[in-house]
């Protein structure tokens, strides 16, 4: 069987469910949470390359690269926030970030 | 044909197992490192779709980067991760249920789509001849051209997040003995250097 767009889009979505999923499944755990996004972001990707590389326009493939690199700034600056977080109150717990009462 | 095909269904397959792992394992150190599997078999997928140096790219960025921050980051804080996975069935219910809804809209949308008729026409930089110019040329050819912007964006990016990280965890050290060169200048030879007159046979 020929593979086709549908066949990638169809790995991007259920990739894209999993990230969905694992952040409600984690609600407590801060760094799996931020996994989860970047299960999210990689199943973007997909479905930007797979469009690229279907229609032939690079484009797709040049803001896929911008995908990746606002998805490795957004952990570094994630993790930068966890580590400091952990500092102050020697937790991780979603649930203790309450301080602003948002 | 036949192997590309087998290695698309491998790639998938691994790499859907391997996410639900990343959402589902008990420990976060094999949390990373099944994302590290998500990403190795994201960049074979890649590599089929004909996008080597995205491919390359992710392995690198990715695997070498952000998987092993990740890792640094779960391996240093010291947490009980067990306590963190309390309620974690409570919320299966609730997970499952959205999970669910947004992967049936996304069915509902994947099979209600269809291609525009003039939109082979509509490409704003088509893929070159795969057999004259390489991947990695062609995107260098637009995206130092065409989006050359958007690539100075993307270096502004990664410069604020980089200063905010390091201005983040920045620690100022209170035991580190500094230069202080305002108390150098106001030095005087009065206030350093004393003469003791010593007598013979005795001591300071």
């Amino acid at each position: 069987m020929e593979i086709g767009l549908a066949h990638y889009l169809t790995v991007a979505a259920i990739l894209f469910t999993l990230g969905i999923f694992g952040i409600f499944l984690n609600r407590k755990n801060v760094i799996i949470i931020l996994m989860s996004i970047e299960l999210m972001l990689l199943a973007v990707n997909i479905n930007l390359v797979a469009f690229s590389t279907h229609l032939g326009d690079l484009t797709g493939q040049i803001f896929a690269m911008l995908v990746l690199t606002v998805a490795a700034a957004e952990a570094a600056i994630g993790l930068a926030i966890l580590v400091v977080y952990f500092r102050n109150r020697g937790s991780i717990a979603v649930e203790d970030i309450n301080l602003m009462k948002g | 044909m036949i192997l590309a095909t087998i290695a698309f269904y491998v790639f998938a397959a691994v790499a859907v197992a391997a996410g639900f792992m990343v959402i589902a394992s008990r420990n976060p150190v094999h949390s990373v490192l099944f994302l590290i599997l998500v990403f190795f078999n994201a960049a074979g997928l890649f590599v089929l779709m004909g996008a080597e140096f995205l491919a390359m790219l992710l392995v690198i960025v990715y695997v070498g980067a952000v998987a092993v921050l990740f890792l640094f980051v779960v391996m240093m804080l010291d947490i009980d991760f067990s306590e963190l996975r309390e309620g974690f069935l409570q919320y299966m219910p609730i997970g499952a249920l959205i999970g669910l809804i947004v992967l049936l809209e996304l069915i509902m949308v994947a099979s209600t789509w269809v291609l525009g008729a003039d939109s082979a026409t509509l490409a704003a930089a088509p893929i070159p001849d795969m057999g004259e110019v390489s991947n990695a040329e062609a995107i260098g050819q637009v995206m130092y051209t065409q989006y050359v912007y958007f690539f100075q964006a993307a270096g502004m990016v990664l410069l604020v997040a980089m200063i905010g990280a390091i201005v983040l965890t920045l620690r100022p050290q209170t035991n580190a003995r500094r230069q202080v060169i305002a108390d150098q200048i106001a030095r005087t030879k009065e206030s350093s250097v004393e003469l003791k007159k010593v007598e013979p046979g005795q001591g300071i």
